[in-house]
């Protein structure tokens, strides 16, 4: 027998991978071209890509930021591009970015939107990190700091922005050594973006906010006597005697006793832009959230007729467009109010929004509401909470958790519908404003630039709010699975 | 020991209104009946002041006036002379006809796009992502006024079709063509598609002065008895197959039974497209300002529809996503363990069951087109808004009775589309016993 045999005394080393099998090329295998329908998918989605970045590419390259008129424009892209290319105006946003932001406001009073503007974080800061120090100085600080840039930005002058930093300054170290009492910022929020925005006498917010203090203090007083809903319901008997009868002598008596303390008013039809969407879309969801409350648990109730009522109201706010709210508004609130009463439009379409928007976060809260199990409930009657102090420790906390991306997302489609406004005439960054924009003639044939900042705008903000609700949802979710 | 049995039966005291729970409920529903009631007297007190302050008084007899104004897209027999409750019915029938076209749109495309972003294909999810996240976080009334400024400004204006002397001697072609086989023609004043015509209609009859086609509903007849056949023949098909186990071949027939009766009754009634084109007039030379026979849709009909079907297709897409991701992966994963291929793991296994999950957002997305097709009023589509709520209501000045009805039409609308569409989700919904 011949020795020929052959024993491997070592390992051989590894084999590099086939080609096939690594890097770019398995991953194109793997993620574009797996069968021959994908790939098909893929050339088609490579084919759409492309023919949407040539054909756009040139027009957004071809920019121009600085010009006085559409034509200007022209010779400028037709200069550098040569004859025949097309290209982007942007220099009307750079000459009316302030309308589309501001509306019709004085230059030198756009500092009282912009703090209005931080004051909603600040005000905000409570309501999500309640009593944690670090993240409300954190959210403070940062609408502080951002908000000091942006009055630089639009040029305010020297003696507004140090009263607008000292304020800030002022909250940020509320914020870091008290901030329990910040909720009182928020309490005190509306009056104060009131009087910033429509400005005149101080004495006129700090009255209906006085109204507020009375029922509280009528209710504080009544509340261990006959409980909790009848003493609101006195309480809110006295505070509308207060606002209807005797309000108006007390606020006309300090503002001429103490007539310091004003800032020039502000009309309403010089709000506009995305100002306006803002005062709208803020005052309707807030405005909402504890009218949807009640009206979820109304849904909810035993009692008949409240359970009637409230899906009466929900089902028929539903059912109708937003633009028949809006114009009933306009047209109709008229005829069922006293007669000669003739308030602001605006005031009228943030009320008539707030009941559509309640309706649909009435809705999201009873999702949140169903998707306790029952035991929280029964838990709590047990333990002999009443239904007021159930709801408010045991039910509403874990419910509204849950309902939270509804919040978010409703809040989402009321700020993208206040662009409806301008249906009625008010002057929402749309429509209303670039009419006014494109009256001028220099603007005129600018068609697609208005509808591209809008829009960039109205998307920033939808998406980052989107993003927010999703990643809370995830930090919020307790549950395992 | 002592049992505590029922709540002590003692004399009714006044106080019990309060303090118990057995007699709170009553108390407190009648408190609120009563300020219910005093807010509806005070609304109803101040409107009658707001009234006869104006000198007006509530009447619908205007809608049996004559409307005066023209409608441009009209389903139902309309001129300036009807009446204001006929300009009513040609606007909600508008409103019907978009909302109903753009439902089926945005299924289409949602679905699509709702599929296609769970695809291991990494272009197209990504694509599908950034269709479903740019078209959702913009105001839809942004996309009715941009594709309404696309149709108004880039399109090319109708002469530009036409053939002129110099085409032909020089043998050239007009600048622009139509598009889609030589047939559908989109100009800047409308787009002009195919017409249906028949040669030999079976006429129509006027019911309540709309004129019914009898060629229409025997053509519906026909396609209604042909699915019924068809659905018999599964049926049968389904009995043998439970019977012996082998499934009888049926798509030949299912075919058969489907194209043959309704392609019969056309080609008997004389059907052919009528093609929107210009006059010619000697030796191929177009005549005449614009397209001539075809149905040219306006474009604000356009614009809404083609803006309604793609913001709403986001929300659908977003709803078959979530509905799909429902499922568990254990369902797909026992469907591949019995040899099943994607396909059909997708068309039996997955779907039927994300159809649940899909089914009621889908529900509220037809009420939000149907609700949110009131914005064709930003480009002048005269739909129940526009008319109704808009031109009658400025004419006749009557803007409380307007409102009302067309707020209550809505409604009806509404509670229509939910309650068919629950209907239809109680029959797709897991049968529980």
């Amino acid at each position: 027998m011949s020795n020929s045999h052959f024993v491997r005394t070592q390992m051989l080393p590894a084999q590099k991978p086939p080609v096939g099998e690594t890097g770019v090329i398995k991953w194109m295998r793997e993620n574009l071209f797996s069968s021959w329908f994908n790939a098909i998918l893929t050339f088609i989605g490579m084919w759409a890509v492309y023919s949407l970045v040539s054909s756009s590419a040139p027009w957004f390259l071809n920019g121009v930021w600085t010009a006085s008129s559409v034509d200007e424009c022209r010779a400028i892209i037709a200069a550098s591009a040569g004859e025949g290319a097309s290209g982007a105006c942007w220099a009307m946003i750079n000459e009316r970015w302030h309308q589309f932001m501001f509306g019709f406001f004085d230059r030198e009073e756009y500092w009282r939107p912009l703090l209005a503007f931080a004051l909603l974080f600040v005000a905000l800061s409570p309501v999500l990190y309640f009593n944690l120090r670090r993240p409300t100085m954190i959210m403070v600080g940062g609408a502080g700091a951002v908000l000091v840039l942006l009055l630089w930005a639009v040029g305010t002058d020297g003696w507004h922005l140090s009263l607008a930093a000292a304020v800030m300054a002022a909250l940020a170290a509320l914020a870091w050594f008290a901030p329990k009492h910040l909720l009182w910022v928020t309490l005190a929020f509306p009056a104060t973006a009131f009087f910033l925005l429509w400005g005149g006498s101080v004495w006129a917010p700090i009255g209906v906010m006085a109204g507020f203090g009375i029922a509280v203090l009528v209710w504080r007083a009544l509340n261990g006597f006959i409980g909790v809903a009848p003493a609101a319901l006195i309480a809110a008997l006295v505070a509308f005697i207060w606002w209807g009868l005797v309000q108006s002598f007390v606020t006309e008596a300090m503002s001429q006793a103490l007539p310091y303390f004003s800032l020039p008013a502000e009309d309403s039809d010089r709000f506009g832009g995305f100002l306006l969407s803002f005062v709208i879309g803020v005052s309707a969801i807030s405005a909402s959230l504890p009218i949807g409350i009640l009206l979820a648990l109304g849904r909810r109730s035993d009692m008949f007729l409240i359970k009637t009522l409230s899906v009466g109201f929900i089902e028929f706010v539903r059912g109708v467009p937003l633009i028949t709210m809006l114009f009933t508004a306009s047209l109709l609130l008229q005829y069922f109010l006293p007669p000669q009463t003739n308030f602001d439009l605006i005031l009228r379409v943030i009320i008539l929004v707030s009941l559509f928007a309640s309706a649909y976060i009435a809705e999201v809260i009873r999702g949140g509401l169903a998707a306790l199990p029952r035991g929280q409930q029964e838990a709590a009657d047990s333990l002999g909470l009443d239904y007021w102090q159930a709801q408010r420790l045991i039910i509403m906390p874990q419910a509204l958790k849950v309902a939270i991306p509804g919040i978010v997302s409703s809040f989402i489609g009321l700020f993208k519908d206040t662009t409806l406004v301008a249906l009625v005439g008010l002057a929402d960054p749309l429509q209303g404003i670039t009419k006014v924009v494109k009256a001028d003639i220099a603007w005129k044939a600018a068609y697609w630039e208005p509808f591209i900042f809008v829009g960039a705008i109205f998307f920033i903000f939808c998406f980052s709010m989107s993003r927010y609700s999703m990643y809370l949802e995830q930090k919020l979710k307790t549950d395992h699975h | 020991m002592a049992m505590v049995s029922d709540a002590p039966k003692g004399n009714f005291r006044l106080s019990m209104l309060i303090y118990d729970t057995r007699y709170r409920s009553i108390t407190i529903q009648v408190i609120v009946l009563g300020l219910f009631i005093a807010f509806v007297a005070w609304l109803l007190m101040n409107l009658q002041a707001n009234l006869a302050a104006k000198d007006k008084d509530i009447s619908y007899n205007f809608l049996f006036n004559r409307a005066g104004y023209d409608i441009d897209q009209q389903l139902i027999p309309y001129t300036n002379d009807s009446t204001h409750g006929r300009a009513l019915f040609v606007g909600l029938f508008n409103t019907l006809a978009v909302s109903i076209a753009a439902c089926f749109a945005a299924t289409l495309i949602g679905v699509t796009a709702g599929v296609l972003r769970l695809s291991k294909n990494w272009i197209v999810g990504r694509l599908m992502t950034v269709y479903v996240e740019v078209f959702r976080n913009v105001p839809l009334l942004l996309w009715i006024l941009l594709a309404f400024s696309i149709f108004a400004q880039v399109m090319p204006e109708p002469k530009d079709f036409k053939v002129t002397q110099e085409m032909v001697d020089q043998g050239l072609e007009p600048p622009v063509q139509k598009i889609f086989f030589d047939s559908i023609a989109i100009t800047n004043r409308g787009t002009n598609v195919p017409a249906p015509v028949l040669d030999r209609p079976l006429g129509s009859f006027l019911v309540l002065d709309v004129p019914i086609n009898l060629s229409v509903l025997a053509a519906i007849a026909v396609i209604l008895g042909s699915f019924w056949v068809n659905s018999r023949i599964r049926a049968s098909a389904k009995a043998i197959q439970e019977d012996t186990g082998f499934r009888p071949v049926t798509w030949w027939k299912s075919l058969l039974v489907l194209i043959v009766p309704i392609t019969a009754l056309l080609l008997a009634l004389g059907f052919h497209w009528e093609i929107p084109a210009f006059a010619v007039g000697e030796n191929g030379v177009s005549k005449g300002f614009n397209f001539v026979g075809g149905i040219s849709l306006a474009h604000s009909f356009t614009a809404l529809f083609l803006a309604l079907s793609i913001y709403h297709g986001t929300y659908i897409a977003e709803a078959v996503r979530a509905g799909i991701l429902a499922i568990s992966r254990g369902q797909t994963e026992a469907a591949y363990a019995l040899g099943m291929r994607p396909n059909r793991t997708m068309n039996l296994i997955i779907l039927p069951q994300a159809l649940r999950v899909i089914v009621p957002p889908l529900i509220s997305q037809y009420l939000n087109i149907t609700k949110n097709s009131t914005l064709g009023m930003a480009i002048s589509y005269l739909d129940l808004k526009g008319t109704l709520g808009g031109i009658t209501l400025n004419q006749t000045g009557r803007e409380l009775e307007c409102m009302l009805l067309m707020m209550l039409i809505y409604l009806f609308l509404s509670l229509t589309i939910s309650v068919g569409m629950n209907i239809f989700n109680n029959s797709v919904k897991l049968k529980e016993r």
